[in-house]
């Protein structure tokens, strides 16, 4: 618990040093340093020897074919895998410097910390207020109106509170499917975690939505730490800063977006990227 | 491309868009050699012929744009289909200006004949310029089809040969017109035809740079030489 603790005091000087010292601001922060990462479904290995560097305020992507263990690296940062028996990680994942992986970690402040949306929009069978204040229960005290405000100021970073305003009452679920993971979206940014992570977030939805996502995404960026697993290339291209293609369990290669999309170093990659994969 | 997308469709997009450039080439290439026997012969009609067909040659750069508006749009090519289609669409630019200073070849050709000042002057160095150009802009389109990084660079390196040529055209010029003011008239259509020839190298150079920007994704225009051999031939 204590650790979390520390964790969150590292982030608020991080925060700190941002307004008081210009040339920090050209200081690259990494949020989440991952080092010499294995990964082990019982016997089979997801992950081997993961080296990468996630940057603050960037959005990193994660592309690969399918079993290639993007959603698996992404389910480490958070330990979401914890809730799997049989499930290991190796190595180190450093966040703000504190090795997560390490026992003992408080995983539900973990977890608040770095957030997570999932490919079906999975809004909790209660009220569209209520799919927001839950989470935000758990870890703040706040007063009714404290309260409305957090709603409606995630509500507005998921660019949903238009939609949304005039039925908080109602089911999350009698909202459509673009709307519902953006309502996840909110829940997720309602407890203003550092890092916000998003396995395939639109791969369930229609353009119009996905538009709105990715709109959503660029938006969030210069609060949030992001890191999004797609199978959508083109999506990789036009929402993230960095793109890390994995096969196979193995980081192939990872570097800027404009770079990787134009001129990638490896062949591997190329192959991929054009189609030319089979 | 040596390997096949999991798309025939886009392979067969993406040679296309290859093939239909060198076709455009042809054409181009055909277009300077008839300027160049026009000014040779000093035969009217050969450059009517040259006017005439210009306008093929604006046809297919339109025909050709288009077709890469519709891989981009259809198939968001990545990488090197990417570079592919971007420097197919640039060359092409190259090609139609290329066609253009034929056609001014032919223009400017045709006014000296109407003139009746055709042999005023020596041109020695203009034909062989234009031979040059023409040779230079084969071998920039050859190594564009081969995807040869190394000719492309030979191609660039050559370039210099015909700018030196006209260089020493000029100095020529200027002497002939300081000792003859009668000459000023022609010797300034001789002026622009040879920089017309000139200015097809530096087309021919150009296609040659897109070569190593296609195969190595370095964009070598305006680097210092060596710089440009050593992108070419990086493994």
């Amino acid at each position: 618990m204590k650790t979390m603790f520390d964790l969150n005091k590292i982030d608020a000087q991080g925060g700190g040093v941002d307004n008081t010292n210009q040339h920090a601001q050209q200081e690259v922060v990494n949020v989440l340093e991952v080092r010499n990462l294995n990964f082990y479904y019982g016997k089979f290995q997801g992950l081997k020897d993961i080296n990468l560097n996630i940057e603050q305020g960037k959005v990193t992507a994660f592309i690969g074919p399918s079993g290639c263990g993007k959603s698996t690296l992404l389910r480490t940062l958070n330990r979401m895998y914890d809730l799997y028996p049989g499930q290991r990680a190796e190595g180190e994942i450093n966040f703000f410097g504190e090795n997560i992986l390490a026992p003992g970690q408080d995983l539900n402040l973990l977890r608040s910390r770095i957030g997570m949306v999932f490919q079906k929009p999975t809004p909790f069978p209660m009220s569209i207020y209520e799919n927001i204040a839950f989470g935000v229960r758990l870890y703040e005290n706040l007063s009714r109106s404290e309260m409305d405000e957090r709603v409606e100021w995630a509500l507005n970073k998921a660019a949903l509170w238009n939609e949304a305003k005039d039925k908080l009452n109602q089911s999350g679920l009698s909202l459509s499917g673009g709307q519902q993971q953006r309502l996840c979206i909110a829940r997720g940014v309602a407890v203003k975690p550092s890092v916000i992570l998003l396995d395939e977030p639109t791969s369930a939805l229609d353009p119009i939505s996905t538009g709105k996502v990715e709109e959503l995404v660029h938006e969030l960026k210069h609060e949030y730490t992001i890191a999004i697993v797609t199978h959508n290339m083109q999506q990789a291209a036009r929402v993230s800063d960095y793109t890390a293609y994995m096969y196979l369990g193995n980081l192939v290669e990872f570097g800027k977006t404009d770079e990787l999309f134009i001129k990638p170093k490896r062949k591997e990659t190329e192959d991929y990227i054009t189609g030319r994969f089979g | 491309m040596p390997d096949k997308h999991l798309s025939s469709q886009f392979d067969a997009d993406l040679n296309s868009l290859s093939s239909r450039l060198l076709e455009m080439g042809g054409l181009v290439e055909s277009q300077i050699s008839t300027a160049m026997r026009a000014f040779t012969q000093m035969d009217l009609d050969t450059c009517n012929v040259v006017i005439e067909n210009e306008k093929l040659v604006n046809d297919l750069e339109i025909q050709i744009d288009q077709a890469c508006t519709e891989v981009i749009a259809k198939r968001q090519p990545t990488a090197r289909d990417l570079r592919l289609v971007m420097a197919v669409s640039k060359a092409i630019t190259n090609l139609e200006r290329a066609g253009d200073e034929a056609e001014r070849v032919a223009k400017r050709t045709k006014r000296l004949i109407e003139a009746g000042a055709a042999h005023n002057i020596n041109v020695a160095e203009i034909r062989l310029s234009g031979q040059m150009a023409i040779n230079l802009l084969r071998r920039s389109l050859d190594a564009f089809a081969r995807l040869d990084t190394i000719s492309a660079a030979e191609v660039v390196a050559e370039d210099r040969q015909i700018d030196e040529e006209f260089r020493g055209f000029v100095r020529k010029l200027m002497t002939y017109m300081a000792e003859d003011p009668h000459v000023i008239s022609t010797g300034l259509d001789m002026l622009s035809i040879a920089k017309a020839i000139e200015r097809i190298g530096d087309h021919a150079k150009n296609i040659a740079e897109f070569v190593i920007y296609v195969v190595k994704g370095a964009d070598v225009r305006h680097i210092p030489h060596e710089d440009l051999v050593r992108e070419a031939t990086k493994p």
